[in-house]
């Protein structure tokens, strides 16, 4: 279920990026972390632990690893660490990481 | 031949404050930041935000001379730099892009800041709570701001925040504050000589009043918290305020509990540190120019122990200063004139600190929280399993590591350290406790093996 | 100043000294473990977990014997461990590879490996694979990787989880566990048993005492009149993310543990007491695990440390008695959790000199 992001856009840019997001298109400005772009769209867990906990971004520093998403097929990545860029594909981290080609969520 | 005359790890007040005073000394300076601007948290895209709305206030704004200056042609700033290795023969080695560089100096300057006292209650761990440094972070970087939040915890930074929320017409829907009246009283007696820094003191109450005129509700001395996730995303809060159980619901609770010096380069290249009992927290040991136990390396700004941004400037400036002395860049007389009007400001800016740490002491549940509490985030360890362990007998915080995995994650202990050492404090006879900094590995931040494979060395 | 009465005292609450102690305390004597400083050297927080054979004494017979021994008795001693602690050490033998990728390196270690089939008889066993045959069985390796060997007999177990569940039987055995026990000195007292003078003044006194300190016995060893030199070898390991998929193999020098992180390790450096991790063998850790399986490249590393084997001048596991004072022991090895199987089952007969006492006079330290 879809929940509403928990944050309210107030800086517009006209320098906007499109890329795919949990299944969905979305648009940011240029030079956003990938972090922010998620919690501006999605309220709701961008990453599920081994135990099956729900988890989104937490201190948006690097510190605490909470914000981890697949980015481009690469997983496990800090998304609080990394700016959006245009044809990016981000999926959730579903649970522990695999070696070889990454499963569909 | 080293690369470069020094390198500065971390672009935020200390490290720019640091470089500059270098760079003008006559230093080849190598500035590295993981981050993609400079500015560190404090500054984050102070730049990137110049012509846009002065929410976050002069303070912020003030940063931006600091980012300018580092155009200069003695610095070579890397950004998106991600230090993985501090070696005490000055090699650093850094990740950019995906690939591993490395590069020598004579001297080293960690200027890595800190970062929030993980505060945790049951439910810290559920999406909708985030911290209130995370939700500045988003406010400056990307122009996102928190709908209808709940803010709770305690320190300068929770009314800084709240103002600048306020400022940006989305204010918090509550404020509800751990300090007790025991902290306040305990902090009168420190009063006095935080006078001396009047300007920070009329500040603190500038947001107070700021907070109270938006009509803001506050709920102080809070306890016993607990976030519960209540359908559709929200976040039930229960906490007990004047001897009654009390709820909030709110979409984002953003929560802290001041900050803690960043300490993983620190102890990884094998800086001693010792334990700061009024900040509860491990800090390298350091004299007054920051220099450390290892020879040409040196520590500036909060992560040498929590001081401040303004602070922060002074102490990067103090510690080039001592360098370009060292190197006979400066002599003797300019070198005694700068550090002592650099001492001299420090004395005012610090004045504040006791009072402060006094003020927003840490409350005990967050020192020592109920058994169902997680403590490791990564491992998904809780406040229970840690003391399953303590009744097992363990006394040492490697034992514990090594028995529970608490701090074997992702994050390296970053977010459960300095929990799991409350717990055990109050867990373990004081005869028995052996409080030592964990020894910090390399690589500092995860690194991958093909990265580490492809590395070419001397 | 406290006084504790204590039949056997086991000086090194690591994984050699906690085995012994469950052997010691299911033969029904009252034993004290003394367990040192959160920050000593403890191997056993730094080891790779093998349950291995390959390699193991092919110029030393009766250690050869000795691993096969312990491999045997595992299976019962996990089983035995796991009724006691409520712990499970995820002990695997499905057999375990070691790689080369150097063929003249491959084929001594093929000699090496008849030599200790020799010594173990039909006990010992392995195969050994040629790169291709290698990457038809297991898709995945990289292609510089010459061959292999095989044995049937190697495994793992979850090393950290090992250490807790020992510390837990030896408790639920009764025996008695002090912690931050540092023994500073070992007297011999007049009308028999020893006084153990700690770090903080006080004494604990027993009527037998095993010096199972590792690296922590090479101080105590000269005061019980033994003769034998244990040096620290330092060993540097990688540890990766955990994967949520398994490894199809195991090595050792690469292997997974169950909770999924690999470790990465098996060097050897003599360096003192320095445990810190190096730029170099990180590297070459990193190199070594992306030949063998390609597909680690883009794991990431978590952490690289250092860790000190415990080694006697040749390397094998000494058990010795002390001449000079009965009832003084020293059992010191570096594969720990290999023969702990025996540690806490057949130690306690040769601790007692019963009839069913095994002979481990080839592992005295008259050897050196």
């Amino acid at each position: 279920m879809k929940t509403d992001s928990r944050f309210k856009t107030l800086i517009k840019s006209t320098n906007d990026v499109n890329f795919t997001l949990f299944g969905e298109i979305v648009t940011v400005p240029k030079g956003t972390t990938l972090a922010a772009a998620i919690l501006s769209n999605f309220g709701e867990a961008s990453r599920i632990t081994e135990t099956g906990a729900l988890r989104t971004a937490f201190c948006m520093m690097g510190v605490c690893f909470d914000c981890l998403v697949e980015v481009d097929g690469n997983p496990n990545i800090q998304s609080c660490m990394v700016l959006v860029h245009d044809q990016m594909v981000v999926k959730r981290q579903i649970g522990l990481r695999s070696i070889g080609i990454s499963k569909d969520d | 031949m080293t690369d470069f005359d020094i390198i500065i790890i971390g672009a935020g007040p200390a490290g720019m404050s640091a470089a500059l005073t270098a760079a003008n000394g006559g230093l080849d300076v190598l500035l590295l930041d993981e981050q993609p601007h400079a500015g560190g948290q404090i500054y984050r895209n102070v730049k990137q935000n110049h012509s846009k709305q002065s929410w976050f206030g002069k303070s912020y704004s003030s940063g931006i001379n600091l980012v300018d200056a580092l155009n200069h042609i003695k610095i070579t700033k890397c950004f998106g730099a991600t230090v993985w290795r501090v070696e005490a023969n000055k090699r650093v080695l850094w990740s950019q892009n995906g690939e591993s560089k490395v590069s020598t100096a004579v001297h080293i300057v960690l200027a890595n800041g800190a970062q929030e006292r993980p505060f945790p209650f049951p439910g810290w761990t559920l999406p909708g709570v985030m911290t209130i440094g995370s939700a500045q972070i988003l406010m400056k970087s990307s122009g996102i701001f928190p709908k209808d939040s709940v803010l709770v915890g305690s320190g300068p930074l929770l009314y800084l925040v709240a103002t600048q929320m306020i400022e940006a017409n989305c204010p918090p829907k509550a404020l509800l504050e751990t300090q007790t009246l025991r902290m306040m009283i305990n902090s009168l007696i420190h009063l006095p000589k935080a006078l001396l820094n009047m300007k920070s003191l009329i500040m603190g109450f500038m947001f107070i009043y700021k907070i109270k005129s938006a009509g803001v509700p506050r709920y102080k001395s809070v306890s016993r918290l607990e976030a519960q996730s209540s359908g559709n995303g929200s976040i039930k809060f229960l906490f007990s305020h004047k001897g009654i159980r009390k709820s909030l619901t709110t979409k984002l609770l953003l929560i802290h509990q001041g900050v803690i010096p960043s300490t993983e380069i620190s102890r990884s290249v094998g800086v001693d540190h010792s334990w700061n009992t009024s900040q509860l927290a491990f800090q390298p040991i350091i004299d007054k120019w920051g220099k450390t136990n290892i020879d040409g390396l040196y520590i500036a700004g909060d992560c040498g122990g929590i001081n401040g941004s303004e602070a922060a400037v002074l102490y990067g400036k103090i510690v080039a200063t001592k360098i370009l002395y060292e190197t006979g860049k400066i002599n003797f007389n300019l070198y005694k004139k700068q550090s002592f009007s650099i001492s001299f400001s420090l004395f005012f800016t610090n004045s504040i600190r006791l009072f402060l740490d006094t003020l927003f002491a840490v409350p005990q549940e967050t020192l020592s929280p109920s058994d169902e509490t997680i403590v490791c985030r990564c491992e998904e360890k809780t406040v229970g399993e840690i003391k399953l362990g303590l009744n097992e007998g363990i006394t040492g915080v490697r034992q514990l590591k090594t028995s529970i995995r608490s701090g074997m994650g992702q994050c390296q202990g970053r977010m459960c350290d300095a929990i799991v050492r409350g717990i055990m404090l109050n867990n373990i006879s004081q005869n028995d406790i052996n409080i030592l900094a964990p020894k910090a590995r390399s690589p500092i931040k995860p690194i991958t093996l093909g990265e580490l494979s492809k590395m070419k060395l001397d | 100043m406290l006084n504790n009465q204590s039949e056997i005292a086991i000086i090194g609450g690591g994984v050699v000294g906690l085995s012994v102690a469950i052997g010691l305390l299911q033969s029904g004597h009252k034993v004290i473990v003394c367990d040192g400083e959160d920050s000593d050297a403890r191997a056993s927080f730094g080891n790779f977990g093998l349950v291995w054979g390959q390699g193991k004494g092919w110029n030393f017979a009766p250690y050869a014997k000795l691993t096969v021994d312990a491999i045997a008795a595992w299976e019962d001693f996990s089983k035995n461990l796991n009724d006691l602690s409520g712990l499970d050490v995820s002990l695997d033998q499905n057999g375990g590879f070691e790689f080369f990728t150097d063929p003249d390196k491959l084929n001594n270690f093929i000699s090496m490996l008849e030599i200790q089939k020799g010594h173990a008889g039909n006990r010992f066993n392995y195969e050994a694979l040629s790169g291709d045959e290698l990457r038809n069985q297991i898709p995945g390796i990289g292609s510089k990787v010459v061959g292999a060997t095989f044995s049937q007999l190697d495994g793992h177990i979850n090393p950290l989880r090992f250490l807790r569940a020992l510390r837990r039987a030896v408790k639920v055995l009764g025996g008695q566990i002090k912690s931050n026990a540092s023994v500073k000195k070992i007297t011999s007292n007049k009308d028999g048993g020893f006084s153990l003078i700690l770090a903080n003044g006080s004494v604990t006194s027993s009527e037998k005492v095993i010096l199972c300190a590792g690296l922590g016995a090479i101080k105590l060893a000269d005061q019980l009149a033994f003769k034998t030199n244990i040096r620290p070898e330092r060993g540097e390991l990688l540890i990766t993310e955990k994967l949520g998929d398994q490894l199809p193999f195991i090595s050792s020098t690469i292997r997974q543990v169950d909770e999924g992180g690999i470790q990465i390790g098996g060097t050897h450096a003599d360096v003192g007491m320095d445990d810190n991790e190096t730029l170099d063998i990180m590297v070459d850790l990193a190199r070594h695990a992306v030949e063998i399986y390609p597909a680690l490249s883009n794991v990431r590393v978590l952490r690289a440390w250092g860790a000190l084997r415990v080694m006697s001048p040749d390397g094998y596991p000494v058990y010795a008695q002390s001449e000079e004072y009965p009832g003084a022991y020293l059992i010191t090895c570096h594969s720990g959790v290999t023969l702990a199987s025996l540690h806490a089952s057949i130690l306690s007969d040769w601790i007692e000199n019963n009839v069913r006492a095994p002979n481990l006079e080839a592992f005295n330290e008259n050897r050196f």
